[in-house]
């Protein structure tokens, strides 16, 4: 027999708790931040391999021949490091979510409640964020001790580097997701603009290594903005104005993606 | 009439198909409404509309006086739904699952008192993953009732429940409706509807076939009656039937049945004659038409209508 329901009688509207957006973002965040450690796949992802790879990376940039760029290995790979974080932990560790959570019907049930369409994504997101600024804590003070490098020289410039490439990135892994089919090829999807990223974007070769024609088509690449406020953030040598076009440049993709997001994202498994 | 639930000439159509083809209803507060229909019958689509889930392509909409879909903040708030099919993350607990929830619901009652009510209690600590069928189906319900709604949406809320589930599902749902809930529910279990609903509609290819109340609908069914005719004794030995509202007399060996829109009188009248000859009627039954038979008879009617 189920529990009688004495005592729960309708509370008027007025005197019930209204949750707010950030309640049920919170409340959303805490149960992904649960299913993250949880998923052994999630944890290598978002955790493991993008500090194994900062860390790897370091035999390839002491070959680059840096003379002429202004860099060092330090203020190579320091942003480099910061950037896989970003990329593994938010990007691609989110296309799977959304992939997964749209595919076992999650979205739809989440959709039914009180929680907004932009709250679902960016509350599900939410431990992604915690873990990229706390990686990029630890592997920017764990680097600058193993490089025995200075500490940033701008690091407002990194922080809001850090800040966009993260809105940008979760915009990117919703739209990624919106043409996933299947959970399975989520393993593939986020591969294209991780590897043009990582090639292009100037990550771990900085674009001034590149030719000059594709260093300036490299140059409006979506991350690329966000690369230059990171190094800019340790090298302290990016002009006002270059501050400037990076910072809008950046804004204009994260806003592009977040339209684009809006127009295509599919909630169910039927559209 | 304090109507919490109108719609007017609703319509929806997916790419080439008309899943709702223009439906009229009205629900009541404190009234609990059954959508009944075979699949593709529209049920699920109709519902989601009236959920906000969705926009009609054409008609009107209005839950507790407004738009559900356009102002949902201020409708999602006071109602619950159950959907058909929605997930839930297989990695988190009961207790997880239901806390998420609550954390996004405004005036939720503790997760402790709706898991209660939906006997989850002693699977608090189990994975989703680990769930069955039937007690996934009831942290659906438990999660739709956090929010203490005012109004109820449950699409299929019995399906995949064994005997016992489904009849604890019906006593806290009888419950809610008690303590004032509006309740709008979709089953395919006639005995559901049978069992919960003051009013129903009986939806067909996206259009309302039938609606009332449940006797009324059953009521405009005939009843039956079947027994053996006695030995030596034939149909024409009977009293005249039609003047006691007999519409229809079938005969299969010596069973006789008898289709009336006059029970009583049919019955009284069959039974006098027996005594008056002394004999017996073997295999005797008599009753009311069930909505199971409403709804075959009409769903019956409909494919008729629709190969014609």
């Amino acid at each position: 027999m189920m529990t009688s329901a004495a005592g729960t009688a309708q509370a008027p509207t007025a005197t019930r708790a209204r949750r707010t957006a950030a309640d049920r973002m919170s409340a959303l965040g805490r149960a992904e931040l649960t299913l993250l450690v949880r998923s052994k796949a999630s944890l290598v992802t978002a955790v493991i391999l993008p500090s194994t790879m900062a860390f790897a990376m370091r035999g390839m940039v002491e070959e680059l021949d840096l003379g002429g760029t202004g860099l060092s290995v330090a203020t190579v790979m320091l942003p480099a490091a910061l950037a896989t974080a970003l990329l593994f932990s938010v990007y691609t560790y989110l296309v799977g979510v959304y992939v997964l959570r749209r595919e076992s019907l999650v979205l739809k049930r989440l959709r039914s409640g009180e929680l907004h369409d932009s709250e679902i994504l960016v509350g599900s997101a939410l431990p992604a964020f915690l873990l990229a600024v706390v990686q990029s804590l630890l592997l920017a003070g764990g680097m600058t001790a193993f490089l025995d490098a200075d500490a940033p020289a701008a690091p407002h410039l990194a922080v809001l580097g850090l800040l966009i490439g993260v809105a940008m990135l979760v915009a990117g892994a919703a739209l990624t997701a919106a043409f996933t089919r299947t959970a399975e090829s989520a393993q593939l999807t986020f591969l294209p603009f991780l590897l043009v990223t990582l090639g292009a974007s100037g990550v771990f070769a900085p674009r001034e290594v590149m030719p000059d024609t594709m260093a300036d088509i490299a140059s409006w690449l979506p991350f690329s903005p966000v690369m230059d406020l990171l190094r800019g953030g340790w090298t302290g040598e990016l002009a006002g104005t270059d501050q400037i076009r990076a910072t809008l440049l950046a804004l204009a993709w994260t806003g592009l993606a977040v339209f684009a997001v809006r127009r295509w994202f599919r909630w169910g498994q039927r559209g | 009439m304090d109507t919490v639930i109108e719609t007017a000439d609703l319509r929806r159509h997916y790419k080439g198909f008309e899943a709702v083809r223009g439906i009229d209803l009205t629900v009541a507060r404190g009234e609990l409404f059954a959508l009944l229909g075979t699949n593709g019958a529209g049920k699920t689509s109709t519902l989601e509309v009236l959920e906000g889930q969705a926009t009609p392509t054409a008609g009107t909409v209005r839950v507790l006086g407004r738009d559900p879909y356009r102002e949902r903040a201020a409708v999602r708030p006071r109602i619950g739904v159950m959907l058909q099919e929605g997930g839930f993350p297989t990695e988190l607990t009961v207790t997880e699952t239901a806390r998420m929830w609550a954390g996004c619901t405004s005036g939720a009652r503790p997760v402790a008192e709706s898991l209660e009510m939906t006997r989850l209690s002693k699977r608090g600590t189990v994975r989703v993953k680990q769930l069955s069928g039937g007690e996934r189906r009831r942290l659906d319900l438990a999660l739709a009732l956090l929010g203490r709604p005012e109004v109820l949406f449950l699409d299929e809320p019995t399906t995949g429940l064994d005997a016992q589930s489904r009849r604890d599902t019906w006593e806290l749902i009888r419950e809610l409706k008690e303590q004032g809930t509006t309740v709008v529910l979709t089953t395919h279990y006639l005995e559901e509807a049978e069992q919960l609903a003051d009013r129903l509609a009986i939806m067909h290819e996206g259009r309302i076939a039938t609606s009332g109340r449940v006797a009324d609908v059953v009521a405009e069914r005939p009843s039956r009656m079947t027994f053996e005719l006695p030995e030596d004794y034939f149909l024409g030995d009977l009293p005249p039937l039609a003047p006691l509202g007999v519409i229809k007399q079938e005969a299969a060996g010596r069973t006789v049945l008898l289709e009336t829109g006059d029970l009583q009188r049919t019955a009284t009248a069959l039974l006098l004659w027996a005594r008056d000859k002394d004999v017996s009627l073997r295999g005797l039954d008599a009753r009311s038409a069930t909505l199971e038979e409403a709804f075959m008879e009409i769903a019956k009617g409909l494919e008729q209508e629709g190969a014609r």
